[in-house]
């Protein structure tokens, strides 16, 4: 994906966005609201047409995306709320059919965790469900490439839990995915790389562990003298640890070592100031 | 993004032949589509009421309240009219009122986006509406029909031009009012609007196209209007299959008119299906 441009009026919601995601690999887009994050992935889904750019999914450009291509891709789209009237095994088996090799009913019924909720109506499944539904809805079709939007959004700690299970079960089956989250902890868990787009700019694409730099970043080092707590920031943390241990002759009181978080790096990404036009 | 199955400037054609060879058929994934249709409307209890009970309903109580008025000198009960005009009814709400009901709210769910996003093909979402649209439609004429001659001394057609003539009815009927559907499914801004926008409309077109009066008693204000519209005509074709030949002479050109009945239904036919082909959208205003 090249360049990727989208406006609306006068708002250019995605502007040059260039992104490249290896085959296998899950990769999490992070970002405010109305960053670009969903225009972006509804272009790459092939729902919305770019202005600008060249972008590729699975080798196919999506605006010409055929049959051929959709059997290959899976969608879990934000906030549907159809097939109520349908049991969970009668929607699965259906969407099964759209596709020419599809997973056997009761195999994903196991993976998302609903086969004791086959028979029940869609209606009447907890947020949860529904999304463990949806999701597989998305997988049915033995996809390559599965977009995730936001599919953990509403959910409580220990269903999110869960469908990260769910999504390392997929991973290790070796289906690439594309995950938009606006929860850190789940692009941290998840993802291989995390991209961060802000005004519709890829302005950060690392491993979670590197993002803006975090991982050669300064540290902050904390610990207690003459009964003051005292901190320094420094790029050679070891060095002033070692430095204290020899000038208390042993343990360093309350000796904290920090590095900035995944939420600190992404806060610091996000709030940079437009560059002027 | 890159797959292995990439190739420099890769497109649609860099896929193994196996798969392509598999994609199941329009017509396979037309009939599964009927059965979920099928189920949704069903076991949807505000939907089966709306589109399958209410002329029913209707017929019951209009035929119950005004049923024994005799219509002039030819001995047919009002009853007897108002069937004919129920059975076209039932044309209008089994078609027209579901889809343009139904998809709106389907399209605000997001049924349609999540079916946009598989490899299904649109030629058979449109035929499992048109498949549950004509079982439906016949499930209710079946019962209307049955109800007209237990409760109102309704008979059955009686010679083969009537019954020939209620199955082209029915066929140009459906055909006019399902495009109408579909092409009207696109007007409202929602699904919790469309019922408000909907149903006036088919109850308007009923008053002025002798549903629930003689249509020859309305002032011919009226009678210009309605005529422009496929209801009155449908109407007064079900009047030719359902009433007795001596019932001419309640229509306005005291006979039914039935080669004119045919044109017009095919004129609103070929209307309608252009309608449909420029308005019908898969997603609401503003999303893509």
């Amino acid at each position: 994906m090249r360049g990727l441009a989208k406006a609306y009026g006068t708002l250019r919601a995605v502007d040059g966005l260039d992104l490249d995601v290896e085959p296998g690999q899950c990769v999490a887009l992070l970002g405010p609201n109305g960053a670009g994050k969903t225009t972006t992935t509804e272009i790459l889904e092939g729902y919305r047409h770019r202005d600008a750019g060249e972008v590729r999914v699975l080798g196919v450009d999506p605006a010409r995306g055929d049959r051929h291509w959709r059997a290959r891709i899976g969608i879990v789209l934000q906030q549907v709320g159809d097939l109520g009237e349908l049991t969970v095994r009668e929607s699965l088996r259906h969407f099964a059919g759209y596709y020419p090799d599809p997973r056997p009913v009761d195999e994903v019924l196991e993976q998302v965790g609903l086969a004791a909720k086959a028979d029940a109506r869609g209606r009447t499944l907890s947020g949860g469900q529904r999304r463990r539904l949806d999701v597989g809805l998305g997988i049915v079709g033995r996809p390559e490439l599965l977009f995730l939007d936001e599919p953990t959004t509403g959910f409580d700690p220990e269903a999110r839990r869960e469908f990260w299970t769910l999504v390392e079960t997929l991973k290790d089956e070796g289906a690439t995915i594309l995950l938009t989250t606006h929860y850190l902890e789940e692009a941290e868990a998840l993802a291989d790389r995390v991209g961060v787009i802000t005004r519709g700019r890829l302005v950060a694409f690392d491993p979670p562990g590197e993002l803006g730099g975090r991982h050669t970043g300064s540290a902050r080092v904390r610990w207690t003298e003459d009964g003051q707590p005292r901190s320094e920031e420094t790029e050679e943390p070891t060095a002033l640890v070692a430095a204290l241990a020899a000038r208390f002759g042993g343990e360093v009181p309350n000796l904290t070592v920090t590095r900035p978080t995944l939420e600190d790096m992404y806060l610091a990404l996000v709030d940079e100031p437009a560059e002027p036009a | 993004m890159r797959t292995p199955t990439q190739r420099p400037g890769g497109s649609a054609d860099a896929l193994p032949p196996a798969t392509a060879a598999r994609l199941p058929g329009p017509l396979a994934l037309g009939r599964s589509r009927v059965g979920v249709e099928l189920r949704q409307l069903f076991r949807d209890r505000e939907a089966a009421v709306f589109t399958l009970a209410l002329p029913m309903i209707l017929m019951i109580v209009f035929g119950s309240v005004f049923g024994d008025q005799e219509l002039g000198p030819t001995g047919i009960t009002f009853a007897q009219y108002f069937v004919a005009g129920m059975i076209a009814s039932g044309i209008v709400y089994t078609s027209f009122q579901n889809l343009a009901i139904g998809i709106p709210q389907e399209r605000d769910e997001g049924a349609l986006k999540r079916l946009e996003g598989t490899p299904m093909p649109k030629a058979a979402y449109f035929l499992g509406k048109v498949g549950q649209v004509c079982l439906v439609y016949v499930l209710q004429l079946a019962l209307l029909m049955a109800i007209g001659v237990a409760l109102f001394d309704v008979e059955l057609p009686s010679t083969a031009a009537k019954w020939g003539a209620l199955a082209w009815l029915s066929l140009l009927g459906l055909t006019t009012w399902t495009l109408l559907g579909l092409a009207f499914s696109s007007v409202p801004k929602s699904g919790k609007g469309a019922s408000a926008i909907v149903t006036p409309i088919i109850l308007v077109l009923q008053f002025t196209s002798g549903v629930f009066f003689l249509y020859n008693d309305l002032p011919s204000w009226m009678q210009q209007f309605a005529a422009l519209f496929p209801l009155k005509w449908l109407t007064q074709g079900m009047r030719y299959v359902f009433l007795p030949e001596e019932a001419a002479v309640l229509e306005v050109a005291a006979s039914f008119e039935m080669p004119r009945v045919a044109l017009v239904l095919v004129a609103w036919t070929a209307l309608s299906a252009v309608l449909a082909g420029a308005l019908f959208r898969w997603r609401r205003r503003g999303d893509g």
